[in-house]
């Protein structure tokens, strides 16, 4: 899997913010991990300590906030929650949907010092 | 590793490439590096130090975890624009047939179009020398650890490949249907490769790939007779993971279906040259 270069992804955004923003830190990282992203979360927390090793995230707590799978039923004409990419519409069983959110994985905030 | 463009972190190799940190960044890197000299006025919220107090503070970030890479995506996809090449990248599992099949194209269209190759893989140069018995130019990126190719290794391959105007480019990715999946090249199209020899259901065993794909080869049809695969199912599988995605079955060891593909290449190739002044069509 992919989540020890996510995580190495993570530590640039941490290394160029705390150029820009002035911070020397960091104590906590929330991430928001869609469940369609196809990350796996237990995986990035795994990764996260190891990537963060020894950086200006050493020891950092990480929070991960679950986006839930959404997608827009042609059929039903409104939107639906899937948990996978191939999952048929939960309402009326058509394969037409159109993925509108929760692939997404973003650093959303950070507590630093 | 190195903190301006992350050169360096991994084992990550391109043939040629010797990784001398003197060099010349892509142009995105502007804004670093002016910081000389340190200010110490305490990283609190009135820049002060108050002994005894928590200077933790928050700070909103809100960014992709992969913009980093696809800032260097986009800075090849404007590469790419610029001296309108088609870029292919071509991803599938290990042992799909993809450096086969894409020996043949080339040997097809050699005669047409300029063509270089960018190949990924964790080790050895084997599958660039392949391709470089076709007479076409092949880069080795060897990612080591890595499990996928990203733009930046991409971004440092051009430079040493130089791939001229009007050509086309094919970017063969690590064996791999998962990681490469989340990664922007700067290509034009994604195109997924599957052998019958694999299970019909990897669309849907692999659904970010299929998605993530423009078109589907189904290769190594000539082995239909002797296998349980089911064409039609399979199809069905990765339409319903991608109701855009194109599919065209190919044999690239006899040739059948071959002429399909090289046409959609050269209707690929058409739109990305639509209004392009810098290539004569």
């Amino acid at each position: 899997m992919h989540e020890m270069s996510l995580c190495e992804g993570v530590l640039q955004l941490l290394e160029e913010h705390a150029v820009s923003q002035g911070f020397s830190r960091v104590r906590r990282v929330w991430l928001e991990i869609g469940a369609l992203s196809g990350v796996e979360p237990e995986a990035m927390r795994f990764s996260f300590d190891a990537v963060m090793k020894e950086s200006l995230a050493d020891g950092a707590q990480l929070e991960i906030i679950h986006q839930p799978g959404e997608a827009w039923c042609m059929q039903c004409s409104k939107p639906v929650q899937v948990t996978a990419r191939y999952q048929s519409c939960p309402q009326c069983g058509s394969y037409q949907l159109q993925v509108t959110g929760g692939d997404e994985m973003r650093v959303k905030e950070l507590e630093v010092e | 590793m190195c903190t301006v463009c992350g050169c360096g972190e991994g084992e990550t190799k391109i043939e040629g490439h010797d990784h001398q940190h003197d060099h010349h960044h892509h142009q995105h890197h502007d804004g670093h590096g002016e910081h000389g000299h340190t200010h110490d006025y305490g990283q609190g919220p009135a820049h002060a130090h108050a002994p005894g107090l928590s200077q933790s503070r928050m700070v909103q970030i809100e960014q992709d975890i992969l913009s980093k890479n696809n800032q260097y995506a986009a800075a090849n996809r404007r590469y790419f624009e610029q001296l309108g090449i088609l870029s292919l990248n071509l991803v599938s599992s290990p042992g799909s047939g993809k450096t086969t099949l894409l020996t043949r194209t080339i040997d097809d269209l050699m005669a047409n179009y300029a063509i270089c190759v960018i190949e990924g893989d964790q080790q050895t140069a084997n599958d660039a020398e392949r391709i470089r018995t076709t007479g076409a130019k092949a880069l080795q990126i060897n990612t080591g650890k890595g499990c996928h190719l990203d733009g930046h290794m991409v971004g440092h391959a051009l430079e040493a490949l130089k791939p001229e105007q009007g050509s086309l480019l094919f970017i063969e990715n690590v064996g791999n249907l998962v990681c490469p999946a989340a990664f922007d090249l700067g290509e034009a199209h994604k195109v997924a490769i599957l052998s019958v020899t694999e299970g019909e259901d990897k669309p849907i065993k692999y659904p970010d790939m299929f998605h993530a794909a423009d078109l589907m080869l189904l290769n190594k049809i000539d082995l239909l007779p002797h296998l349980d695969f089911d064409v039609e199912r399979c199809i069905g599988y990765a339409q319903r993971i991608n109701p855009r995605i194109k599919v065209l079955q190919v044999s690239a060891t006899t040739g059948e279906g071959m002429e399909a593909w090289y046409q959609w290449i050269a209707a690929s190739r058409q739109m990305a040259m639509v209004g392009n002044p810098a290539v004569p069509a």
